[in-house]
């Protein structure tokens, strides 16, 4: 910590580190209950599938490097590029910004000492885990999920897919969904409980209330399609025929449950991206957000009307003109939102004295790129240009602005941003800065050519395409461009990966900062903090009379709570003190429980139903050991 | 200079819905460009402000205004809820309002005749009435008249998508959805299926091919009848092979025993000019090749390698050279 402690002070530091303490080597690692060490392990984890989503595209642009391309056959191409989109999605992009970005800073910006439920916390990462090995095995045994990632019926039927590709998908969903639904709704709770005492609802950052907004979206919208999954799975092995037109069932009922789920899906991956960049952009302009309290309400609506236009996304399937219509008013008003948040963090930059810093240049870049995919965005609510350019490159370039160009630039700025904050040290800012325009560069180059090519009629999903289309050129360009931007990308990890080993040390807050994990120090305690802080305004960390009295605080014993595991809790709205939460220690349970959880979805999936309530009895043994009460004080 | 460079090469590809050749995809085409020139101009006033934001950086406050929040959140407002807010309304009305009648599927009775396109895994079946004449792969339609589609599939959902003609329409089991046809002047517009349908989904492709309406006539009327006759003995020989081996069972040809309906109907193949769904150019050579080693060309098509020898691969495509 910056300030020295005085020895009274740091008798009671003492006793907070014998308590919080964790076990040292993989052992602590397998039990730890530490949201920042449960973060850091979703962070390396994510960032590994990361990588192998990455190399799925570099082997989709490779093979569509020319016309008539050679590099993977028809079907390698298909589970490829299904399971390039299943990777980035539910095993990169939540897992990053829920599980590493959400798990590591949520506690510290909020003061709190852990999440609400720190053994379920483990437990969904453990998950999340398991469920990432579980859809890769599918890969390595060469039978992948080849249906594209959202899995249109009946091509993945029994009948079209008869081999176990599909039933990884829709196994490996459900059990990838108990992570997310378990990891949201602890962030719903520490958010609502965990706020030191003083953060009222007014006052908590901005970066909390799009976190706060992507658990509801999630845990609204998951149960669809674990629904779906479902009903895909009992067609699928016992015979059931929900979505057997044949049979009385409805090829489209999986398309309205599919999206009815995938449209929040996409701002519940948007809205931590604005969170970060709130949280990013008044550090570096050296000013308060513009309009705080309209952009906090701006996050949640757009959490909230994203579960009104999921039929944009079935503009095509011969819907009645007014249920378009309607679905298409939907989607254009929730530009609105979007558009309030980008004019407050432009109107932000341009009113303060902006820093353009690597996370900053990072942010810059977020913005130009949402900019764009919004704009797409907008050209696809309009019904009949969406009839006609659905399901084309067009559609690629679009998204790809928005998940890529909007939601992982902030991830990576957010990566060098509180690098520092995680390790003690400090990345080099030349080589960050390098790393930023070749990113910026490539992500452009790869993706801004699909609009044209969607414009001259190229479809997605197709293996391979022939000559005498116009299509060649732009594609080798892109494919060139691919491979800058994963030199950009690499280039990102390798700065952190050094610095990590030679970095200079930056102390605590490097950036003045304006939120609460600054004033802790880096890398963070076990505790996160000696005193819970004194907090009155979103931007605590320039209040510098708060920070003085807290360490006053330390002084005389006020607010360390030193005597156990224990963390306060608070009221939901005005954030006064309500209790005092015991926090459970260590435990080897979660991993075990989500091994035994593994064990039931592997079984569903090879149709052994007896072995796999053996393993639901097994959960059941863990979670007595799970809840049995040991000596703890 | 990409951008330009990358708009004008769309505007003359053979599957661009910037070249559109009908009254819908030309009002589709209308409504692009001006929403480009919309999306440009915000794109560029919203790079503008940001650059502002960097060339004042060292000082706090908005230019002439000065470090008033008033005037921060005005900008906010005018921004992100005035101005879109008028930009959307007009979006929602020219397009989700009036565009969208002339993509909707048309009305019963404003059309001279009915096509029923019919998705398989991978190519497209064709028949016109109930009954036959049925064709695949290419679209006859006469030119300048309003042509209703009936699009069904047969096995998964495809997508049936002529760009230079109309807006896409999928193909869903248990549906009869229907879209438009319409050309301008007589040509060969390209299609393809949009909808993911597996394995060969990027080679299912087929051309609408606009006439004169006498032309079409004397084609339609063409079609209706039955198979040619094999002249040469070698044909006779390719005739007797095909309906003696597996070819029949999938294979339909009118006037003979060869009443299969599982690939695409050879009745008059030779008037065709692709092969394997657009994929191939119906010649000799390319036809003898395809017959021998199918899987070779298309991997995991429907039509199976039947391992015949060349010398009857040559009968056969023999037989069918005369089938025009």
């Amino acid at each position: 910590m910056a300030t020295v402690v005085s020895p009274r002070g740091q008798r009671y530091v003492d006793l907070l580190e014998r308590v919080w303490g964790e076990r040292k080597g993989l052992v602590g690692w397998l039990t730890t209950t530490d949201h920042k060490r449960i973060g850091i392990m979703y962070f390396f984890t994510a960032l590994a599938l990361f990588g192998a989503g990455g190399v799925e595209a570099l082997l989709i642009r490779t093979q569509l490097f020319g016309p008539n391309g050679h590099v993977l056959s028809p079907a390698a191409y298909d589970e490829i590029f299904t399971m390039h989109g299943i990777t980035m999605i539910f095993l990169f992009v939540i897992p990053m910004t829920t599980g590493a970005f959400g798990n590591y800073l949520l506690p510290l910006m909020i003061g709190a000492r852990d999440m609400a439920f720190p053994r379920m916390n483990a437990l969904s990462y453990w998950i999340y885990l398991a469920s990432g090995i579980f859809m890769y095995i599918a890969l390595a045994q060469g039978h992948a999920p080849n249906a594209g990632w959202f899995n249109y019926v009946p091509l993945a039927s029994k009948t079209y897919d008869p081999s176990n590709n599909i039933d990884f998908y829709g196994w490996g969903l459900i059990f990838n969904g108990i992570s997310s639904t378990a990891a949201v709704i602890n962030f719903i709770v520490t958010i609502f409980k965990l706020r030191a005492p003083g953060m009222s609802l007014n006052r908590m950052p901005l970066f909390c209330y799009a976190f706060l907004a992507v658990s509801f979206a999630l845990l609204f919208a998951l149960p669809s399609l674990s629904v779906a999954c479902l009903f895909l799975e009992l067609d699928r092995q016992f015979g059931f025929q929900f979505y057997n037109a044949a049979h009385g069932g409805a090829p489209l009922l999986w398309q309205n449950l599919f999206w009815i789920f995938g449209h929040p899906e996409v701002y519940i991956i948007i809205l931590p991206a604005f969170g970060i960049a709130t949280a990013i952009i008044p550090t570096f302009t050296h000013r308060k957000m513009v309009f705080f309290p309209l952009v906090a309400l701006a996050e949640i609506l757009v959490a909230f009307l994203g579960f009104g236009v999921w039929v944009h996304h079935m503009f095509t399937v011969g819907y009645a003109t007014v249920t378009t219509v309607y679905f298409a008013a939907a989607s254009l008003i929730i530009v609105i939102p979007s558009a309030i948040q980008l004019f407050a963090w432009i109107a932000t930059i341009m009113t303060g004295t902006p820093e353009f810093k690597t996370p900053m240049l990072f942010i810059i870049g977020f913005i130009v790129f949402f900019i764009i995919g919004g704009l797409s965005g907008v050209t696809l609510a309009a019904i009949p240009f969406d009839q006609q350019v659905h399901d084309s490159y067009y559609v690629i370039a679009h998204f790809h602005f928005v998940i890529f160009g909007a939601a992982v630039f902030p991830i990576l700025g957010g990566m060098y941003f509180w690098f520092p904050k995680v390790t003690g040290r400090m990345y080099n800012e030349t080589v960050g800065k390098v790393s930023f325009w070749t990113t910026f560069v490539g992500t452009f180059v790869t993706f801004f050519p699909m609009h044209i090519l969607g414009l001259m009629g190229m479809i997605r999903r197709n293996y391979t395409y022939p000559a005498g289309l116009g299509f060649s050129t732009l594609n080798a360009v892109e494919t060139v461009a691919a491979f800058v931007l994963a030199g950009g990308l690499v280039s990102i990890v390798l700065n952190l990966l050094i610095s990590y080993f030679k970095g200079p040390m930056c102390g605590s807050d490097p950036w003045e900062g304006d939120t609460l994990e600054w004033s802790t120090s880096s890398p963070p305690p076990p505790y996160n903090y000696a005193v819970i802080p004194t907090v009155t305004s979103p931007y605590p960390m320039w209040d510098k009379a708060d920070r003085e009295l807290d360490n006053r605080r330390l002084e005389r014993g006020e607010g360390v709570f030193a005597l156990g595991h224990r963390t306060p809790g608070s009221t939901v709205q005005d954030a006064e003190f309500d209790e005092l939460l015991k926090m459970p220690p260590h435990s080897i349970w979660p991993p075990v429980t989500a091994m035994a959880l593994a064990g039931v979805f592997t079984m569903l999936l090879l149709g052994h139903l007896f072995i796999a309530v053996g393993f639901a009895a097994a959960i059941a043994l863990a979670l007595l050991g799970w809840h049995h009460r040991g000596s703890e004080p | 200079m990409i951008v330009v460079g990358g708009l004008l090469a769309s505007g003359c590809g053979r599957q661009s819905i910037i070249s559109n050749q009908s009254p819908p995809a030309h009002g589709i085409t209308v409504l692009w460009w001006w929403m480009l020139g919309v999306a440009g101009l915000v794109f560029v006033g919203s790079v503008a402000f940001l650059v502002i934001g960097y060339v004042k950086r060292h000082t706090p406050g908005l230019p002439f205004l000065g470090q008033n929040e008033l005037a921060a959140q005005g900008l906010v407002l005018l921004f992100g809820i005035g101005i879109p807010l008028g930009v959307l309304v007009a979006l929602f009305g020219v397009s989700d309002v009036y565009l969208i009648r002339q993509t909707a599927a048309p009305a019963p009775n404003t059309t001279r005749l009915t096509i029923h396109v019919i998705g398989h895994q991978w190519w497209w079946e064709v028949r016109y009435g109930d009954g036959h004449p049925v064709t695949a792969n290419e679209i006859h339609i006469p030119v300048r008249t309003r042509v209703n589609v009936v699009a069904t599939t047969a096995d998964v959902i495809h997508s049936f998508w002529v760009p230079q003609l109309n807006r896409k329409i999928d193909m869903i089991p248990g549906q009869r959805n229907r879209v438009l046809l319409y050309a301008n002047r007589s040509g060969k517009y390209r299609g393809q299926c949009s909808q993911y349908c597996g394995l060969q989904h990027a080679n299912m492709a087929m051309f609408v091919i606009a006439q004169p309406a006498p032309a079409f006539r004397s084609w339609l009327a063409h079609m209706s009848t039955p198979a040619a006759k094999p002249t040469t003995p070698q044909a006779r020989a390719g005739e007797r092979l095909f309906m003696n081996s597996q070819c029949s069972s999938c294979h339909f040809i009118g006037g003979t025993p060869a009443q299969g309906t599982v690939g695409p109907d050879l009745t008059h193949v030779k008037s065709r000019s692709t092969l394997a769904s657009g994929m191939i150019p119906n010649t000799p050579k390319w036809l003898a090749d395809w017959i021998h080693n199918p899987q070779a060309i298309k991997p995991g098509d429907r039509m199976p390698d039947l391992g015949l020898s060349w010398g009857e691969v040559h009968q056969i495509v023999a037989y069918l050279q005369e089938l025009k």
